[in-house]
């Protein structure tokens, strides 16, 4: 079985959530998503692929809740899934009065923990991270790939079953993108939840994806979708392998036709 | 490397202490050698020798009028503070209180509070209408600041807290009136200095008609007897008073914003 064989298990999956014929247009006019489809399936990571603009990050915030359709519908398996979604934003999104520590705590503390009860939870997403030791630290004091490591353990903190990340390693060095990317698929492989992640980087997806989605700027509609054999181990030997550099040239090659797609 | 770094941090308290300070002692040598030169009579003009003398001379009298005017400004601004933070908050929770209630915010704030002492003096006893004073042009900065602070959160903390449900209360606590302490701190260190200046205004206003008690009615009355040494020393005790405010609020400011905020960590680094 070859990296872009059609892998029967993961078709095959549930989805935890759904959306059908979603439209999202903006009070401006601006439509960023038109009759637009997805199974997000259980245990995957998805990576949404595609120029900025094409409505990939729109999609996260749908299902997130934090935007509203303004047609089609959004439907979960579970409302518990719904109502306990991680999220990984662009930025790390941290209070900057508060300690690492406060930070993770967050998540629960919003849900109505206190500190004593949630400080094992807290520790333990810290550590998952390698941020243990960091716990009193402002987020000044720390780098942009220990704040990025920061909102990743806050999303994990209340164990998510579906954890949203939008372009979150965008902004970091290639060195630092790459550690973190092996970390994630660490986690993923201890922690077992369905990831969809957004990014513009043919590279990223390639790597850390079972599936990708490549999305055109007309209303998010979809140019090509690649599956990828979860089995398949990501290291150092996949990133030189002949599959991922097939990977990435179909990746790039719908890309580009995302791309001149929306160029008048 | 250590005495370097020892080296840069005196050099630079040189910079924000020593430099104002010699600057201040140079004016004041200037000043007083041209009077002294000049043989400039203390009526016109008295040399800093001269203030100090009546300032120790005339301590009781002028300290008890300082302390008069100090409680009043320190009252009115408590007042302030509590009342500012908690409109803005009021303001922050609808745009229909916010239409409603600004206006009048406003008003007060544009019309001089030289042209309403007057008026607040027929009203009131002397002393509530001095602390009105202080109140109402010390109030507006706390509250305009608060609300700007209080609607200014970042767009991607507030996804976060939606994100998790979290309930108005909770965003207020843990997220917007954190968010707001900057520009409340800000306004408080405006807010302060105004209290004096309005509680200043009103007793000159008050002392006109021979009331009261304060530093300003100290002017006047010495403006009266043409005894401008000590008009000079109440004007220093004013002058020294409004920075001691400033220098207080900002102390303040920067022990509550260090570690995090832009405007206290620029002055550390």
């Amino acid at each position: 079985m070859t990296g872009l064989d059609d892998a029967k298990s993961q078709r095959t999956a549930p989805a935890l959530v759904s959306l059908r014929a979603v439209g999202k247009t903006f009070p401006s006019g601006l439509v960023a998503l038109a009759d637009y489809d997805l199974d997000v399936r259980a245990g995957e990571t998805l990576t949404l692929l595609g120029p900025s603009g094409c409505g990939k990050s729109t999609v996260l915030r749908l299902i997130a809740g934090l935007a509203r359709p303004t047609a089609g519908s959004i439907d979960w398996r579970a409302p518990d899934i719904k109502n306990n979604i991680g999220f990984v934003f662009q930025d790390a999104t941290l209070l900057p009065w508060a300690s690492v520590f406060d930070n993770v705590f967050l998540p629960l503390r919003l849900g109505g923990l206190t500190r004593e009860t949630a400080a094992p939870r807290v520790e333990e997403a810290l550590a998952h991270v390698g941020l243990a030791d960091f716990s009193r630290a402002p987020p000044r004091e720390l780098s942009g790939g220990m704040r990025m490591r920061c909102a990743i353990a806050r999303a994990l903190v209340t164990r998510p079953a579906l954890i949203l990340m939008d372009e979150p390693f965008a902004a970091l060095d290639e060195v630092t993108r790459f550690k973190l990317n092996d970390d994630l698929l660490a986690l993923k492989r201890r922690l077992g939840a369905t990831i969809v992640f957004v990014t513009h980087s043919v590279f990223e997806a390639a790597y850390l994806s079972t599936r990708i989605m490549v999305m055109s700027r007309r209303g998010g509609s979809v140019i090509d979708e690649i599956e990828i054999d979860p089995a398949i181990a990501r290291d150092d030997d996949y990133r030189s392998s002949k599959t991922f550099s097939d990977i990435c040239r179909r990746g790039s090659q719908a890309l580009r036709l995302a791309i001149e797609q929306a160029t008048p | 490397m250590k005495t370097g770094m020892i080296r840069e941090r005196q050099a630079i308290q040189w910079r924000d202490i020593g430099a104002p300070i010699a600057v201040f002692l140079a004016t004041l040598a200037l000043w007083e050698g041209l009077v002294r030169w000049k043989n400039v009579p203390p009526y016109v003009l008295p040399a800093p020798s001269v203030i100090l003398a009546t300032l120790v001379q005339d301590r009781q009298l002028l300290f008890s009028s300082l302390m008069v005017t100090l409680g009043v400004t320190f009252e009115a601004f408590v007042i302030a503070a509590i009342c500012g933070v908690a409109l803005a908050l009021l303001i922050a929770q609808s745009k229909w209180l916010e239409r409603a209630l600004l206006p009048f915010a406003i008003t007060l704030q544009v019309t001089p509070i030289i042209a309403i002492a007057p008026l607040l003096l027929i009203y009131l006893q002397p002393g509530n209408a001095v602390l009105v004073c202080a109140f109402l042009v010390a109030f507006f900065p706390i509250l305009s600041n608060t609300s700007l602070g209080l609607a200014s959160v970042d767009f991607g903390l507030r996804d976060l807290f939606d994100l998790y449900h979290a309930s108005p209360w909770q965003k207020l606590i843990y997220l917007r009136l954190p968010s707001a302490l900057p520009q409340f701190l800000a306004g408080l260190r405006i807010g302060g200095g105004l209290a004096l200046i309005g509680a200043i205004v009103a007793e000159l206003a008050a002392g006109a008609s021979g009331q009261g008690t304060g530093l300003a009615y100290r002017i006047v009355e010495a403006g009266f007897r043409l005894d401008i040494p000590r008009m000079f020393a109440a004007l220093a005790l004013i002058s020294l008073s409004g920075l001691a405010i400033y220098g207080a609020l900002a102390a303040l400011s920067h022990y509550l914003l260090r570690g995090w905020h832009e405007s206290a960590r620029a002055q550390d680094e």
